[in-house]
């Protein structure tokens, strides 16, 4: 990391739905390697703040800088801070008409200008890291949800981002299926892989995370280690969170 | 059922066509009650097909007379000025409209989906205006009542004008309803990914839009067909015309408009089979309901 820099900054964001302040003044840095959990109550603007990250939703005012680019209104810009980050989505969204592997071989052929063989041996070597290599030719309709999501996150990491975003991975996934995913999202976190996950399993962010950060009502109330959080939480409304997830 | 690679044959489509089931899997693996069930719609096809002949053959008509004017009305002959006639004419004319009506509900549906008001303006205006008023009466403004105020245009030039204009009216809401349809995930998906603009267009959105536009739209090109019939109220020489014209003559109109309803029949019968085709090219990765 040159000069201590962070990997990814976001300062002062603020963002509206019509008359609706969803996010308000959120600062965060994010180092290198660093695993980032964030949890909150339904409606806490995590999600939001993690589409920001990328700019699936603008912001109205603030700055969001990833690896240097600044997410402003050029549509370059952003493209090329896409490129760096990955994202996982809570209901998948693989592409249907494509096989796994065409799934994860799109991007790095459109955007990465690989040749159709080198990115399908990168796509089979990603897709065996999650253990779908038997599955690299069906669709996503012939695949359980935990294995859709793992193609989802074999998809991302194909692009070689430098941070990866998850948007409540497992949420839409049946009991059974969610520990296949987090095992998948645990390797990749002990693999050095700079991470931010909205998540509201809460063992598996003490477990993997190297910070917790704590939303309600569009901001940040309070961040730290999981230690910090989960045994001394300073603010009543993360007590109160926590007490309900109990 | 005959095999012919994994494709299929012309004669399972039709089979798949009648049953309406897409197989994914081809013909290797149907299950005993699906081959039943096939089997029977297919006999029972075969029956009422028997039936229509029947009826047909025991009205005692002259078939010499069919028989004498059927090159004509499939247009293997050619016209006395050179030109091509009959079913030969109705294919050409229903061709070329669909390729013009498909660009214009392009546009269309562009104008649909756009945030510019002028463009989104323009786009609702021409298709309200066209779905909003008879094919005939376009047909007969264009022709009739243009040349009163100096445009001229010759018939074909007319009847391809106004079904391309009416048809893309209707075509771009199919395309418009067919964009709207995929769910915006996907193209969030693709967006998280990096990938250019024209590539979510023609690689993510195209292909799933195309898998919903195929039905409606090949509903639409077969009621295009039929409708070509209108033109023959410009004087062009297509297959309503010309069995009008021979039944005319010599009082054979059972004769002649039977004759032309079997081949718009077979003609359509030609457009699903192509449409169903391409819906089992597009319907890729999709679970299909079936029977059960």
């Amino acid at each position: 990391m040159p000069g201590g820099q962070p990997l990814l900054t976001v300062s002062r964001l603020n963002k509206w739905y019509g008359p609706l302040h969803v996010l308000r003044d959120v600062s965060l840095d994010v180092a290198a390697h660093e695993r980032v959990a964030v949890c909150g109550p339904s409606g806490s603007g995590k999600s939001t703040l993690l589409r920001c990250l990328n700019g699936l939703e603008p912001h109205q005012s603030g700055r969001v800088i990833i690896d240097g680019t600044e997410l402003a209104g050029a549509a370059s810009a952003l493209r090329l801070a896409r490129r760096e980050v990955g994202m996982v989505f809570q209901s998948f969204n693989l592409f249907p008409h494509m096989t796994a592997l065409e799934n994860c071989t799109l991007a790095p052929i459109w955007v990465r200008r690989m040749a159709p063989a080198e990115a399908e041996a990168l796509a089979l070597d990603y897709l065996a890291r999650v253990h779908l290599s038997a599955h690299s030719h069906k669709y996503p309709s012939q695949l359980s949800g935990g294995e859709q999501q793992r193609v989802a996150i074999a998809r991302a990491l194909c692009m070689t981002p430098k941070i990866m975003l998850f948007d409540e991975p497992t949420s839409a996934l049946d009991p059974e299926m969610i520990r296949e995913v987090l095992d998948i999202i645990v390797d990749l976190a002990d693999s050095g892989m700079t991470m931010i996950c909205v998540t509201h399993e809460m063992s598996f962010a003490r477990r993997v995370a190297d910070r917790i950060v704590f939303m309600d009502r569009g901001e940040i109330v309070e961040q730290g280690t999981p230690d910090q959080m989960f045994d001394s939480p300073r603010s009543d409304r993360l007590r109160t969170f926590l007490r309900a997830g109990r | 059922m005959p095999i012919e690679g994994p494709r299929g044959s012309p004669a399972d489509d039709l089979a798949d066509a009648l049953a309406a089931t897409p197989a994914v899997a081809g013909t290797a693996d149907r299950s005993p009650a699906e081959n039943h069930f096939r089997r029977n719609v297919f006999l029972t096809w075969a029956a009422l097909f028997a039936l229509l002949a029947g009826l047909c053959y025991g009205l005692h008509l002259d078939f010499a007379y069919v028989a004498q004017k059927l090159p004509f009305l499939l247009g293997l002959k050619l016209a006395p000025d050179g030109f091509i006639q009959g079913a030969a004419l109705t294919i050409f004319v229903t061709a070329c409209s669909m390729f013009f009506a498909l660009l214009v509900a392009l546009l269309t549906a562009l104008g649909r989906l756009s945030r510019n008001p002028v463009a989104f303006a323009v786009a609702t205006f021409y298709a309200s205006l066209f779905r909003g008023t008879p094919l005939l009466v376009q047909v007969l403004i264009i022709y009739l009542a243009l040349p009163q105020i100096g445009i001229v245009l010759g018939a074909l030039s007319s009847g391809l004008i106004a079904l391309s204009l009416n048809y893309g009216a209707y075509l771009a809401e199919t395309i418009r309803s067919g964009v709207m349809a995929v769910p915006a995930g996907q193209r969030e998906a693709a967006r998280a990914l990096a990938l250019p603009r024209w590539v979510i267009a023609w690689k993510v959105i195209a292909p799933q839009a195309l898998r919903l536009i195929i039905p409606p739209a090949g509903a639409l090109f077969v009621s295009m067909l039929k409708d070509s019939s209108l033109v023959s109220l410009l004087g062009l020489w297509e297959l309503n015309f010309l069995a009008q014209s021979y039944a005319r003559a010599s009082y054979h109109y059972m004769e002649m408009l039977i004759t032309a309803a079997l081949i718009y029949w077979a003609l359509s019968i030609g457009f699903e089979l192509v449409q169903f085709r391409l819906e089992r090219r597009f319907g890729k990765g999709v679970a299909t309901w079936g029977r059960h």
